[in-house]
């Protein structure tokens, strides 16, 4: 039975009182912790959270540099940076790319090349960079992108200034490209350099002066929101742009150069051979570099790469041909300086030629063979037979070893990133290289410039410029001024000199150029067609470089054979011989003959360079005694 | 007139100023109001200065002085006879929400009836108080072995219901709310150390039927750095603002944590965060000071409470409202668990404020119901 408690009101309320001083006690002492823990917070933590809190809001970014324009040698722009508008992921911040290009497809045309050009630059190297999904938005993208943003978190519209070539493919292979950095390229560039830049010199001059045209980045402080949008920024260190280049190309000559070679692949150099200054520089297709810059999609790449003509291929820095009788100036030259032979020593020519004890028979071009020949009439007319005899009585050694200080054989040197050297040959050479002894009837063809020997166009057009200056021999460049961007400061470089060219007998040059005179004032002359009419006086070597070779028993018939196997047409030239001022190389592939098709395109070229010119030329030109 | 200086009518009864007529306890409401407009200015800077938030709360808040007030006409003994109904409709209504979880299949903690989205828990933290009150104030205190039995399973019901739903937040606060209300009645101190410890041995058990979420917080409170981005961002980036508010705080509307979005939560659950960082420690002092303003004001009427369950009803409901705010700072300064409560009458939002004003309103009720004479 339970007990009957009866309420104790002074009891109870009491208790009360004691247990409500209890509660209150412990609630001032958890205010108290509270205190506590804020005064750790506020006060005493307080430095470290406030620089906790300001390296939430700021973040310190880079001010990409303004990369360095280019000019032409008479100030013509070829290469500027033009704002555009970028729609870019950072894909750190987009949680699904798929989804969030599907959805900005709704906005704004993205094409599958967008994608997948956008898909391969997604490299997991670096995703906290911006990477540009469409480049140089309209007007009208922008605001409908800009009206969306918010669902779009990662994603931004960012002006950037873009590489733009105003020249579309004139300069396509000198001056080169720009393009994103790749990862290769991530790997051995200075990181903090290229803070804020996508975009790196890949070829060309854009390549070779990239550390000089890329400039410094700045550095900025950036106020920032939790969703890493940019509020406000506070400029620290201005960017230092990079340097402006001028180029020793004049871009008129360059147009007329590339116009005159046409449809044609080929190359055309034409060089100043007093200073080495590149006049013009031409490899023909040329594609257009401003499609790289952006990021070439796959398609358009394939296209270029595919392409039986190869316009991505830099025939005047990276061909090698066989010079074919362009080399003849130089043996003869050789000839002349090593005593193989006289000038005036009349050589038969029948046709052919054989050595003692071979029956194979080396053929002339003409079947019918030049008759008596003198070096010059040899060189005029361009007879095989009287070098293969010269080149006999030399040897491969002694005629290399005179050839290869005009530069044949290893790189120029010059200011254009990818050149390759050609092959003058020699028995060591070929002992190391193919592993196999020199025979006799090599020396023969190397002495017409075919078989191993190999040059590209812009040797040729050095070697002519050398030979034009009596051995002065000058590296070519492309670049012949620097420019400070900010204080329009111009530093000119001064020319290079390479090692000269060793005469014993300086009346060798004079009968060699003289030869070269005559193939194109010379009724026999090879290249008479453009001498004839000629307003100034032109030296030069036609040439023509087997592609295929006929057999002994065949013939060779232009007509029948396709045009990827027809002989390349070649022509060196330089102008006025008097008093030299542009050495030219000319290659047109399977075009066939150095007279007919070569030379006339140098001979346009030398037109339009020389021809304002000529009236002061003359005037210099009647001081010295010719 | 009278030796006691209270004022006397002709029926004997004390004569009432203005305040005392409309059952308005002015010192409790003095406080209230200052929290009250504190939460206004800092919502305006915690919104980014968004007025029609601002509106809202203006409207919750007028809303929830009127229940306060229509509380406040309403006599102990009504609420005495209201309160088994109240606390029943209560656990009906926990029910119906534990059974839309279950076919809405995820977390429910809501009725939507349209209009009005309403969450029962709520209801509990008023009626909890009340019914224990009620209970216990209906026998001698302290309570023997069998009331307190009963007492607790008054508390456990709904208790296991809200943390079911899961919201182990409010099943806490409103377990802690039946736990003053029998502290108050006298609740032996040896029994409440052996809850303590039963409490401490049972951890494991509450660790394996928490939920990941829960878990997770256990685990980030334990080591926020441990997932600075995911659920530790909360409370890195809240003590932060708190840190770096300093001594005299950024000024009104420049706090760069919650200007510009790095403190989340920061007009709801963490504005204390965004006051601190941007009022700095002088004006958490003087926030903490209105707080144990009201403290101080809640323990005094419980104590001038005439009755039991008045008194035990006061205590409790006071404490309620205390832990609240306890539990609220202690989660943003790093001290406690984040478990998703927000700061009382700061925090934007209308749910807490209605239920806070109406235990206010039963407060002033209590206050200003008593009789003349003293018991």
């Amino acid at each position: 039975m339970p007990a009957i408690t009866l309420k104790d009101h002074f009891r109870e309320t009491r208790m009360f009182n004691i247990r409500v001083v209890i509660v209150l006690i412990f609630s001032l002492l958890a205010i108290l912790a509270i205190v506590v823990r804020l005064v750790y917070l506020q006060i005493i933590e307080n430095e470290t959270y406030t620089t906790l809190s300001e390296e939430n809001r700021f973040f310190i970014s880079a001010i990409p540099p303004t990369r360095g324009l280019i000019f032409d040698r008479n100030g013509v722009l070829l290469a500027q940076n033009l704002p555009a508008y970028n729609l870019e992921l950072t894909p750190e911040r987009v949680k699904n790319i798929n989804a969030t290009i599907a959805s900005l497809g709704e906005i704004i045309e993205i094409t599958d090349d967008d994608i997948e050009r956008f898909k391969e630059q997604l490299g997991p190297y670096n995703r906290f960079k911006p990477i540009p999904l469409k480049t140089g938005l309209s007007d009208e993208e922008v605001a409908r992108i800009a009206v969306n943003r918010y669902r779009f978190p990662g994603v931004d519209i960012a002006a950037r200034l873009i590489r733009h070539y105003p020249e579309t493919g004139l300069m396509s292979h000198s001056i080169g490209y720009v393009g994103r950095i790749n990862e290769k390229e991530m790997s051995h560039i200075d990181k903090t350099d290229y803070e804020g830049t996508n975009y790196i010199g890949k070829t060309g001059v854009e390549h070779f002066y990239e550390s000089i045209l890329h400039g410094h980045p700045g550095v900025q402080q950036i106020e920032t929101n939790a969703q890493g949008r940019a509020l406000r920024s506070f400029e620290q260190v201005p960017q230092e742009p990079g340097i402006n280049l001028y180029l020793t190309i004049d871009a008129a000559l360059q147009k007329v150069a590339q116009e005159a070679l046409g449809e044609e692949s080929g190359s055309v150099i034409a060089i100043d051979p007093n200073t080495g200054d590149v006049l013009a520089f031409v490899s023909t297709p040329v594609f257009n570099p401003n499609l790289f810059v952006a990021g070439i999609d796959h398609k358009t790449y394939a296209e270029l790469r595919d392409d039986k003509q190869k316009p991505l291929f830099n025939r005047a820095l990276r061909g090698q041909y066989p010079p074919g009788s362009t080399i003849k100036p130089f043996v003869g030259l050789a000839g002349l300086e090593t005593s193989s032979i006289e000038a005036d020593e009349p050589v038969t020519c029948r046709g052919w030629y054989s050595l003692p004890g071979d029956k194979h028979r080396y053929r002339d071009w003409k079947k019918t063979g030049h008759g008596v020949m003198s070096l010059h009439d040899a060189i005029v007319q361009s007879c095989d037979v009287y070098f293969y005899g010269l080149a006999s009585s030399m040897g491969i050694d002694r005629m290399s070893n005179y050839l290869i200080p005009f530069g044949f054989n290893s790189p120029t040197n010059i200011d254009i990133t990818g050149e390759v050297g050609g092959i003058m040959p020699t028995s060591k050479w070929k002992k190391e290289a193919r592993k196999a002894p020199w025979y006799a009837g090599e020396t023969l063809i190397a002495g017409i410039g075919q078989g191993y020997v190999l040059t590209t166009p812009l040797q040729l057009a050095t070697a002519i410029a050398t030979l034009s200056r009596k051995g002065h021999r000058m590296r070519p460049r492309i670049v012949s001024a620097l420019e400070n961007s900010n204080t329009r400061e111009i530093q000119r470089l001064p020319p290079v000199p390479d090692v000269a060219i060793g005469v014993v007998n300086e009346e060798h040059w004079n009968q060699v150029i003289s030869a070269m005179q005559d193939v194109a004032h010379h009724w026999r002359g090879t290249a008479f067609r453009i001498g004839k009419d000629s307003k100034y006086k032109i030296a030069g070597k036609t040439g023509t470089a087997q592609v295929f070779s006929v057999a002994q028993d065949e013939e060779y018939k232009e007509e029948e054979i396709p045009k990827e196997l027809r002989d390349h047409a070649l022509f060196i030239a330089f102008a006025p011989v008097e008093n030299p001022q542009i050495a030219v190389s000319v290659i047109v592939e399977h075009g066939g003959h150095g007279g007919s098709t070569a030379a006339p395109i140098a001979k346009k070229v030398m037109d339009q360079y020389l021809l304002p010119k000529l009236e002061k030329l003359s005037a210099t030109t009647a001081k010295t005694p010719s | 007139m009278s030796l006691l200086d209270i004022n006397l009518n002709e029926f004997g009864e004390r004569r009432q100023s203005l305040a005392e007529s409309l059952h308005i306890d002015l010192p409790l409401l003095m406080g209230i109001i200052a929290l009250l407009i504190t939460s206004l200015f800092i919502l305006y800077s915690a919104s980014g200065q968004d007025m029609s938030m601002i509106w809202k709360q203006i409207i919750r808040f007028v809303l929830a002085l009127i229940i306060m007030f229509v509380l406040a006409q309403v006599s102990s003994n009504t609420f005495k006879r209201w309160t088994p109904y109240l606390y029943v409709a209560g656990v009906i209504l926990l029910v119906a929400v534990l059974i839309a979880g279950e076919i809405g299949k995820g977390a429910q903690r809501w009725l939507d009836f349209g209009l009005i989205r309403f969450q029962p828990a709520e209801i509990m933290k008023v009626a909890i108080p009340l019914m224990v009150s009620w209970y216990l104030s209906e026998y001698p205190l302290p309570p023997d072995g069998k009331r307190l039995a009963i007492a607790m399973m008054i508390i456990a019901i709904p208790f296991i219901l809200i943390a079911k739903q899961p919201d182990l937040g409010t099943s806490m606060l409103v377990a802690g709310a039946g736990f003053f209300a029998l502290l108050f009645a006298g609740l032996s101190w040896k029994l409440m150390a052996g809850f303590s410890l039963l409490g401490a041995a049972s951890a494991p058990v509450a660790w394996y039927l928490m939920h990941d979420y829960q878990r997770q917080r256990v685990l980030t409170f334990l080591d926020p750095e441990n997932d600075p981005l995911g659920t530790g961002y909360h409370i890195i980036q809240s003590k932060i603002a708190i840190g770096s508010g300093g001594v005299y705080g950024k000024g009104w509307l420049n706090g760069t944590q919650s200007q510009l979005d790095f403190l989340p939560e920061r007009s709801t659950d963490f504005i204390f965060s965004a006051y601190a960082e941007e009022f700095g420690f002088i004006g958490v002092l003087v926030l903490l000071a209105i707080y144990l303003f009201i403290l101080a004001r809640g323990l005094l009427i419980a104590v001038q409470a005439q009755d039991t369950f008045t008194r035990l009803l006061a205590g409790s409901l006071t404490m309620t409202f205390f832990i609240y705010v306890f539990v609220n700072i202690g989660m943003v300064t790093g001290l406690l668990p984040v478990v998703g409560l927000p700061l009382p009458l700061v925090s934007y939002g209308g749910t807490s404020v209605v239920t806070l004003m109406a235990s206010f309103g039963i407060l002033m009720s209590i206050h200003t119901h008593r009789k003349l004479l003293p018991r």
